[in-house]
């Protein structure tokens, strides 16, 4: 496979607390993470809010210092020590966030956003080529070339987040992190900005790190997925693996959690208990507080990241015992 | 102007809306304009004395439209002539402290964590020290000239324009635009001077705006006390500084430059309560 984005055990620390004074605590949000993403591929990362999926998006990009760990983006790499680096690595791997309205500075207009990442890497190029760009790009994700001199108040949040598309395709990069890049909007818009994406992956040969809690959406666009809890992998795999026959209890709960369009029958909650606090992880594997299947091993030692399949790994003491994966529990 | 031009005509449309603010904005223009030209519209110069007329009060047939000092010279002119020095002074001081403390205070706030706090108690520590005293320490030490007093006066009064900068800039810098603009391959200048800056200048025009009489007070002030302009140019405070002397025997000599005072800051008040209000971000 021709990896364009490689992860290998990256973690994530904050310092919280004390502000100036050092009465401070390291916080882990990101521990163990690693994958590989080729051309074409897109990783779908799902987990609960505070699962540390959005600061994993960030980390990729070099938005949150790296505290562990090594990403590369085009054999551009980037770890604990980088800094200078980071421009090449941004030449190549670009983001679309969360909050549409939020992501565009409401003093610019449409076409100076998303002109913005040309004027820092191609500043000598002139006016013209710079605008027939910006034109080329808006009428890529859909939006009208007029649009460019209009204020981003001026538009809805689907046209907006489309113009967030555009700017992280107007250098033409490798990979775009994508962090909940539909959760904001309504639900007849998302699936246009789903297949907006699904169709410019394809067209464009990129990798997309799809980050969001919308299991049906991360299913329809992603060819391998990432479940992850309290801020560590606990299971990643092919798309239809993990929907399929998940290994881990967590990624049941997950997948049994979302409602059922069936009438009649009720509604689930699969999980019980509050996600403990990333300060105060549980001893063992973090996941037991809360897992059905937890026994007196879960609680003491912490399970590794196993292989179960090639191309499937799970960290789960017992995946073993549920080859077919982790059967529902009928209470 | 097309109804799609942004933040700044919708503002501009709702200031326009706002009586206060409109008198207040003609008032001031015809201040200024009345402070450039009016001097020459009376037949008298500033420093000159007019030995027949000494102390007289508003008089229409002689010319003096609003009497004379104890020394002859047209109050008229005068005033004129002081609100034009006293406006200058303050525009200039309120670019000065503009100038300082929008970097100071956006850069701070772009930095965050030990840089802020390092910034922010300098600024702690100057703001403890009196302001006033610090200027005339200042003034004696360079010299008397008026383009020292408004670099003094600026270099006082970029504190709070500081704080209040600051303050914006962490709001801002937890909003995704800015996120997304360093994710796009954004350097630290870039950020500030498009990003930040940009989305301060509504907070930052209205703040100007409450500064400018700030400003004129602190120099008739030390106008008033002798260590700003010096005679024989008028600023507003030291006509004020003469007319208080004389208050019991000629008020007239007062209350030109009094009222003048009191006319100009009411407006700029005014104007700023209504910028506030016309840029408020929360109605948008």
């Amino acid at each position: 496979m021709n990896a364009v984005l490689q992860a290998a055990n990256v973690g994530v620390r904050f310092r919280v607390g004390g502000g100036t004074w050092p009465r401070q605590r390291l916080l882990t949000a990101v521990e163990g993470v690693g994958f590989t993403l080729g051309r074409g591929e897109t990783l779908g990362v799902v987990g609960e809010s505070g699962c540390g999926k959005s600061t994993l998006g960030r980390a990729l990009l070099g938005l949150v210092p790296l505290a562990a760990g090594t990403v590369s983006v085009d054999g551009h790499r980037l770890d604990r020590q980088s800094d200078a680096r980071l421009r090449d690595l941004r030449r190549h791997a670009q983001m679309v966030f969360q909050d549409p309205q939020g992501s565009l500075d409401p003093r610019m207009t449409v076409g100076q956003s998303v002109a913005e990442p040309l004027e820092i890497f191609e500043p000598r190029m002139s006016r013209n080529e710079r605008r027939a760009r910006v034109a080329g790009v808006l009428s890529q994700v859909g939006l009208a070339p007029a649009h460019a001199d209009r204020y981003p108040h001026e538009f809805s949040g689907g046209q907006c987040q489309r113009v967030g598309i555009a700017r992280a395709i107007i250098l033409k990069p490798s990979i775009i992190v994508c962090d909940e890049p539909v959760s904001a909007l309504d639900v007849s818009v998302q699936g246009q900005v789903v297949n907006l994406l699904a169709g410019l992956q394809g067209e464009l040969g990129l990798a997309l790190v799809f980050i969001s809690h919308n299991l049906a959406v991360v299913r329809h666009l992603s060819t391998r997925v990432l479940v992850m809890y309290l801020g560590r992998p606990m299971e990643q795999g092919g798309r239809d693996d993990i929907y399929g026959r998940p290994l881990h209890p967590y990624t049941r709960a997950l997948l049994d959690a979302v409602p059922s369009p069936e009438p009649g029958r009720p509604a689930r909650v699969p999980l019980a208990g509050e996600l403990p606090s990333p300060l105060a992880p549980p001893q063992g594997c973090v996941f037991s507080t809360r897992c059905a299947w937890a026994n007196d091993l879960c609680r003491r030692a912490r399970p590794a990241l196993d292989e179960a399949r090639p191309g499937h790994q799970v960290a789960c003491h017992r995946w073993r015992e549920w080859p077919g994966g982790v059967p529902r529990r009928e209470d | 102007m097309s109804a799609r031009r942004g933040v700044w005509s919708d503002a501009l449309r709702r200031l326009l809306a706002s009586r206060a603010a409109v008198a207040s904005l003609v008032t001031l223009t015809a201040l200024c304009v009345l402070a450039l030209a009016g001097p020459s519209l009376s037949r008298y110069a500033p420093d000159e004395l007019d030995w027949a007329m000494m102390g007289v009060p508003p008089d229409w047939v002689s010319g003096h439209w609003l009497g004379t000092d104890r020394l002859g010279r047209d109050l008229f002119v005068r005033t004129l002539h002081g609100a034009r020095i006293s406006l200058v002074i303050a525009l200039f001081a309120t670019l000065v402290s503009l100038l300082i403390g929008v970097t100071w205070g956006a850069v701070a706030g772009y930095a965050g964590g030990r840089t802020d706090a390092l910034m922010m108690r300098f600024v702690d520590v100057l703001y403890a020290l009196p302001g006033i005293f610090f200027v005339i320490v200042l003034t004696v030490v360079f010299d008397r000239s008026p383009l020292l007093l408004f670099l003094a006066i600026g270099a006082v009064g970029w504190l709070t324009m500081a704080r209040v900068v600051r303050g914006q800039a962490i709001g801002l810098m937890r909003r995704e635009f800015v996120e997304a603009a360093v994710a796009a391959g954004a350097g630290p200048a870039r950020v500030v001077f498009r990003h930040l800056v940009p989305n301060l200048a509504g907070t930052v025009v209205v703040y100007a705006t409450l500064m400018i009489p700030q400003m004129i007070l602190v120099e008739s002030f030390l106008s008033f006390l002798g260590i700003g302009i010096q005679e024989p140019l008028a600023s507003l405070g030291n006509l004020i500084a003469d007319g208080a002397a004389e208050m019991e025997i000629a008020p007239w000599i007062l209350l030109a430059p009094a009222g003048c005072l009191v006319i100009i800051v009411l407006c700029f008040n005014f104007l700023g309560d209504g910028l506030r209000d016309a840029l408020d971000p929360r109605e948008r």
